[in-house]
């Protein structure tokens, strides 16, 4: 027998009311999102999306559910280039046998995404659309050089990761557009990478954290890219890693770059840091990646958080 | 257009026909439309573990689902896995090893629990502390809990303590 729910619980951490689509398609989601624009949601895993409504931060009047939508979901490789599809779960990402071969980088960063249980519904789509600038993905995918692919009313674009974070929260995406999918380079053998944050617990949005991919030849960078994030109100690819590559890093040369880096942050106050921590905990982790990178711990001492 | 929604599923082994507003989120609607009050409500944002449950086999908080995303889906609660025995020896190790006080976080901790052991048998404690990250416990200071799980790990896997 139905039964009908009557209504009203608690109202204090309840989303308030809103109608609901389930999107059938692709099309049929873009044409949700053309007839109500601002006022629809999207909503993949929902572990931004529904946080944000209980606590009445938003209120949309439709949400647009494409999380059925089996088209958006997968990691394919073809002509060197990893497809990753918007709905790929961060759970997904860390049991893929093709993100562990030609993307590990970001198969590390997801053990610092969340825990189990939100890692089971929250996908790449929707964390680089939230554009939480203390969230891994958005700095992985500067630091990969991916690309964004976006459907929208008048057919496909193809975003630069570095033109695609636009703030605290804000993309190059408008109201009636969907992240599809993104597609990365597939990484060379000889690549290295590192990844690390630091965060209050395990889990836990990071206080600053550093995801690098590296080319290391002859105890030499020949090729370095520093993704940060929560060192601003967006994540940030490093152009002082430009100072590290073709030389031979001396503790001299990685004060400089230090210096050159602190020149690029531009860190956020909140409850978890101040700016003054940010920018320590930054050079911190420069000063570890490459020593850690270049297997110099002599380049480490006196780096301690 | 905020019109009721009618959905169809197995809630432990049981199939289930209702007609639900959209807001109604997956815990609210386990609590109060099925008197399922196992799954437990703290912070509903995610953040405590409280109301985890199993759809589809995976743990998920079932404050960040809605009830409608549920339509055609396989859930399972602590009632659920408690009845079934699935978990029995688990809940006695939690007993013996006095891993809950108060017991307000204990059916997602029990959730979070079984799925790491379902996951692999041969566990070490920093693995029990990394897949319980996401499950707060105010009572007690999760020494016991970590024991209980590790205790359960060991005599699955023949290694008895
Ligand atoms: C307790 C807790 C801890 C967390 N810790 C972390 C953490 O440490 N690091 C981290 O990165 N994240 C963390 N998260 C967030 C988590 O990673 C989310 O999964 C992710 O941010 C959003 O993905 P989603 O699929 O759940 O998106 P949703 O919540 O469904 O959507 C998020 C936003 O993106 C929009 N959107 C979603 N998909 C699309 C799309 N395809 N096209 C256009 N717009 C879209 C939605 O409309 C919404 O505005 C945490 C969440 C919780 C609850
Ligand atoms: S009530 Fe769902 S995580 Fe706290
Ligand atoms: S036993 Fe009280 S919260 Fe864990």
């Amino acid at each position: 027998m139905p039964i009908v729910w009557a209504g009203e619980v608690t109202p204090k951490m309840k989303a308030s009311a809103f109608a609901y689509a389930r999107a059938t398609s692709v099309a049929n989601a873009l044409e949700l999102l053309t007839a109500h624009g601002e006022k629809a949601k999207v909503l993949s895993g929902g572990q931004s999306l529904l946080p944000a409504m209980n606590l009445r931060l938003i209120a949309p009047e439709l949400v647009v559910d494409i999380s059925e939508l089996a088209e958006l979901r997968g990691v394919v490789v073809k002509g060197g280039v990893l497809t990753i599809g918007a709905l790929t779960r961060h759970v997904d990402l860390l049991k893929s046998p093709e993100i562990a071969a030609h993307a590990p980088l970001l198969r590390d960063a997801v053990t610092h995404v969340a825990h189990p249980a939100i890692r089971n519904r929250g996908t790449i789509g929707g964390s680089l659309a939230q554009a939480d600038p203390a969230s891994e993905l958005p700095a992985c995918m500067l630091t990969l050089g991916a690309t964004i692919v976006v459907c929208g009313p008048s057919g496909e674009r193809r975003i630069a990761a570095n033109q695609f974070f636009a703030g605290i929260y804000e993309t190059a995406l408008t109201p009636q557009e969907l992240l599809v999918a993104v597609e990365l380079p597939v990484i060379p053998k000889s690549s290295t990478h590192f990844f690390h944050e630091f965060a209050r617990r395990h889990g836990d949005y990071a206080i600053v954290g550093l995801a690098a991919q590296a080319l290391v030849k002859d105890g030499q960078f020949a090729d370095l890219r520093l993704g940060f994030f929560a060192v601003g109100d967006r994540p940030l690819l490093a152009k002082s890693a430009g100072k590290l590559v073709d030389v031979a890093v001396t503790p001299a040369v990685l004060a400089e770059a230090s210096s050159a880096l602190n020149d690029e942050l531009d860190p956020l106050e909140d409850q978890q840091a101040t700016p003054t921590m940010r920018r320590h905990l930054a050079k911190v982790l420069l000063t570890r990646c490459v020593s850690s990178l270049l297997a110099r711990p002599d380049l480490c001492t006196g780096a301690s958080a | 257009m905020t019109a009721a929604v009618a959905i169809s599923l197995s809630v432990n082994g049981e199939r289930i026909e209702a007609n639900i507003l959209p807001r109604l989120n997956l815990a609210d609607f386990l609590r109060e439309h099925l008197k399922l009050t196992g799954t437990h409500v703290g912070c509903e944002h995610g953040v405590c573990g409280a109301c985890t449950v199993r759809v589809n086999g995976d743990i998920v908080r079932s404050c960040l689902m809605l009830a409608v995303q549920t339509h055609n889906a396989t859930v399972e609660t602590i009632e659920g896995l408690s009845d079934s025995g699935e978990i029995a020896d688990l809940q006695s190790a939690f007993r013996e090893r006095n891993a809950l006080q108060c017991g307000f976080c204990t059916p997602g901790m029990l959730m979070a629990a079984q799925d790491l052991l379902k996951q692999s048998a041969s566990l070490d404690r920093e693995q029990i502390r990394e897949h319980l990250s996401g499950n707060y416990c105010r009572c007690t200071g999760y020494q016991a809990i970590v024991d209980a799980i590790e205790t359960t790990a060991q005599a699955r896997s023949g290694r008895l303590p």
